[in-house]
């Protein structure tokens, strides 16, 4: 194939990697969650990671409680919810089979094979003693997914779509990770610094894969500054926001001049914007500026780029992208 | 000798590709050396990988759209090289008539004039495209792929039953049974002789190439799908990869200035041909069908421009259509003067007075078709049919004959097929595909597809029809 890439394709090929990601990181949250929800009596509280996605009203609608075998199904095999993970496989399929020109077969199959899978997942699967190994077959079936893109996948244009696509989904994802840390403490600030406290940052670190990696830079010391410091700021830590972001900026100004593409620009200074945030301020001022502002702030910048490259690339026109990055392709 | 798994199969008194045919002996001899069960263990192999590839899984659940299943016997359908090189002679001198005539009936019509078509078939046929009166297209070639269908009767002389000359499918499936075979049974394949189908793609972008307008050194060749909801998308996926060319959608693409131009991430790009997978009807709304969403308004514009090859030509379906069909070997010996190497099954063109009155006193013995169905529908096989449904047609046949051919019933070849865990005789057809550009190249074997359901003589996958490898050997 020349090395003109259809717009659509773009598109789909820069969602099929958002998709994926997404499944993954929702599997890693409702992980940690296990360990988050549990108060000082034991029992659960589900509630925050419907705050998260939003989902309350949606929810609540069909459901009359947040129990965890109600909110569970509803992320993982709820096929009417468009938040699920079983939907966001299957919205990745549904990508993957529009690019089949573009992928390579063993993509293809692997999604096809995947989603057949959790097709096949029924309410015994999501049984409390389950769910562990049952999360970590989905991360790993999205790693996997990962490792065959990264070993098959031609590296053209499309190549750069999809990585933009992972890495800005993965920065926002990180992002919501630590808001569920802040939704839990919302109504008692006091708790901060227990040993309860403690523990749950160190789950949440564990849920990002981050655990080895900070205890490598912070060798004695769990401050939930250091974590959230850690979890945005740092530049080594693939699942940081500044390096998320860092990526997503390099790889947009690369494919822009090895392919002469004129637009863009719009979303590179949206960028440059990010870096230069990211890379000046330090956590303690974030802290005392507020979490779950920067945070926010940081999703509203994240869908701004998303909203720039539809524009620019994707073909969509300034209107129809207000509300395209929230919907699924 | 050794007990075989065809010991207890019995094709009665059809031709059988596998027990007739001179070059089966080394696989009937393998095959002896196969079990039942294993037989069964590997097709289930097969097709468990069909699945994950997605090849056939059954619904698609959230479009409420069901993907194309065509179920694939293990059993190979086996052609002689001698009988291959007559089918491949025959199929080569049908597309270059074919060709010669969509010349004529677009420019000078001297094949009307001289009375060997007549005018109104040909004239007032749906598919006649008066836009195309004048256009002069490269090679003079019209039908760039062309899938012939061919029978082979109880003698086991070949015999056309249908050209296809619009937008036939079924290509991948010969590419991809080919590559279950080769995996499933290594053993059966193994130092045959087998002509290799693998370079399809390659012919067919090469042939597309050869008709690009001209002026154009490095033709954009893009293939145009009606989109993912389309039965055949599987096919259009293959193909885009096989020729490593863009797979568009109608919204892809664009005409400023008789230009078409597709949408990329760098802007709009130049597209110079465009093997399309839709219906002349849907191609362009602003010179066809005007609510068709799947198409490119202007597209027809840039084609008489001269900016444009499509694949195939507009208005091709003039002649594949079975009314014309049943004057093949007069076109034949008009513009090449010889006999048709491969027969046409005798034909009964019920618009003629003689014919209908033929056809309805024998409607019990016979085929009857509408000229302008594809797929097997409407179609009443009179030993077949019940009283009543003889009685439905012959009303038809009645209110309009024009609509309608018949012929006689032909009593398809069958090849030996793996049916519900057993080794029994099933009716299979041929369909070999044809690409042309400059010259005409037929992909050797071509698609087998096989009736499933017993004594069933249609073989179309939507009425119940599988495929076979079809194998080609020296």
């Amino acid at each position: 194939m020349s090395d003109v890439l259809l717009a659509r394709f773009a598109d789909c090929i820069f969602w099929l990697a958002r998709y994926v990601e997404r499944a993954e990181n929702l599997a890693r949250i409702l992980d940690v969650n296990e360990t988050f929800s549990r108060d000082s009596r034991g029992g659960q509280n589900w509630r925050p990671i419907l705050q998260l996605n939003s989902d309350e009203k949606r929810f609540f609608a069909t459901h009359p409680a947040a129990t965890a075998q109600s909110v569970v199904k509803f992320y993982v095999i709820d096929s009417g919810n468009p938040t699920s993970i079983i939907s966001a496989i299957r919205y990745a399929r549904e990508n993957a089979r529009t690019l089949r020109p573009l992928i390579s077969t063993e993509m293809w199959v692997q999604l096809n094979v995947f989603y057949n899978r959790l097709a096949a997942l029924g309410e015994d699967d999501l049984l409390p003693g389950r769910l562990a190994a049952l999360f970590g077959i989905i991360k790993e079936a999205c790693q996997t997914h990962t490792g065959i893109t990264e070993g098959t996948l031609f590296r053209d244009q499309g190549w750069y779509f999809y990585q933009l696509g992972r890495y800005i989904e993965r920065a926002d994802q990180t992002t919501r990770l630590l808001d569920i840390k802040y939704h839990l403490l919302l109504p008692s600030p006091s708790d901060v610094g227990s040993p309860t406290d403690v523990s749950q940052w160190n789950a949440l670190l564990r849920s990002a894969a981050g655990y080895h990696a900070y205890r490598r830079l912070h060798t004695a010391s769990t401050t939930p500054a250091r974590i959230a410091g850690f979890l945005l700021l740092n530049q080594a830590f693939p699942r940081s926001v500044h390096h998320c972001v860092r990526e997503v900026s390099q790889l947009l100004s690369e494919v822009k001049s090895r392919y002469a593409l004129r637009h863009g620009n719009d979303a590179a200074e949206e960028l440059d914007r990010l870096r230069a945030v990211l890379g000046t301020l330090d956590i303690s001022t974030i802290l005392s500026e507020g979490l779950h502002e920067f945070l926010d702030l940081m999703q509203q910048q994240l869908n701004a780029v998303t909203r720039d490259l539809s524009i620019a690339f994707f073909g969509y026109s300034p209107e129809a992208s207000q509300a395209q990055t929230a919907t699924p392709q | 000798m050794d007990p075989s798994i065809l010991d207890g199969y019995d094709p009665q008194s059809f031709y059988c590709e596998m027990l007739r045919g001179s070059a089966s002996h080394v696989i009937r001899e393998r095959l002896s050396g196969l079990s039942i069960d294993a037989l069964k263990q590997r097709a289930a192999a097969a097709n468990a990988e069909l699945y994950d590839l997605g090849i056939t899984f059954t619904i698609y659940s959230d479009a409420q759209t069901i993907d194309r299943i065509l179920p694939f016997d293990v059993l190979p359908r086996i052609l002689s090289a001698e009988e291959w090189r007559h089918i491949e002679r025959g199929i080569i001198q049908r597309i270059t008539a074919i060709n010669l005539l969509l010349d004529d009936v677009y420019h000078d019509q001297h094949v009307l004039r001289d009375g060997v078509v007549p005018a109104e078939l040909i004239l007032g046929n749906h598919n006649y495209r008066p836009l195309m009166r004048g256009i002069d297209l490269p090679h003079k070639t019209y039908v760039n792929i062309c899938g012939t269908d061919i029978v082979r009767d109880e003698r086991g002389t070949f015999l056309v039953l249908e050209d296809n000359a619009r937008t036939p499918s079924g290509v991948s499936y010969v590419v991809e049974n080919r590559h279950m075979m080769l995996r499933a049974f290594p053993d059966l394949l193994d130092d045959i002789s087998l002509r290799a189908i693998d370079n399809y793609g390659a012919k067919l972008i090469a042939a597309l190439q050869e008709v690009a307008p001209a002026g154009v050194a490095d033709p954009q060749v893009v293939l145009l799908s009606p989109g993912t909801y389309n039965s055949a998308y599987f096919e259009h996926v293959f193909l885009a990869r096989e020729m490593g060319v863009p797979l568009v959608e109608g919204s892809d693409l664009l005409v400023e200035d008789d230009r078409v131009f597709m949408r990329t991430t760098g802007g709009l790009s130049r597209v110079d041909v465009i093997y399309r997978r839709i219906n002349d009807d849907y191609l362009d709304p602003e010179a066809f069908v005007p609510e068709s969403m799947l198409g490119v308004p202007g597209l027809m514009r840039a084609y008489r421009a001269g900016n444009l090859a499509l694949a195939n030509a507009v208005g091709t379906g003039v002649a594949d259509d079975k009314a014309v069909y049943a004057y093949m070997p007069r076109i034949i010996r008009y513009y090449l003067d010889e006999d048709q190497i491969l027969p046409n099954v005798e034909t009964h063109i019920c618009r003629e007075p003689k014919a209908l009155r033929y056809t309805l006193d024998r409607l019990a013995e016979l085929v009857v078709k509408p000229v302008g169905e594809a797929g097997g529908y409407g179609i009443t096989v009179g030993p077949r049919a019940s009283l009543r449904e003889l009685d439905e047609c012959r009303a038809k046949l009645v209110a309009d004959p024009a609509n309608y051919i018949s012929q006689p019933c032909v009593n398809l070849s069958v090849a030996p097929t793996l049916v519900d865990g057993q080794i029994e005789p099933r009716h299979v057809d041929l369909r070999p595909f044809a690409v042309t550009g400059s010259s005409t190249w037929v992909l050797p074997g071509g698609l087998t597809r096989v009736a499933l359901r017993r004594g069933s003589l249609v073989v179309n996958s939507s009425q119940g029809g599988g495929s076979k490898d079809t194998w080609v050997i020296e």
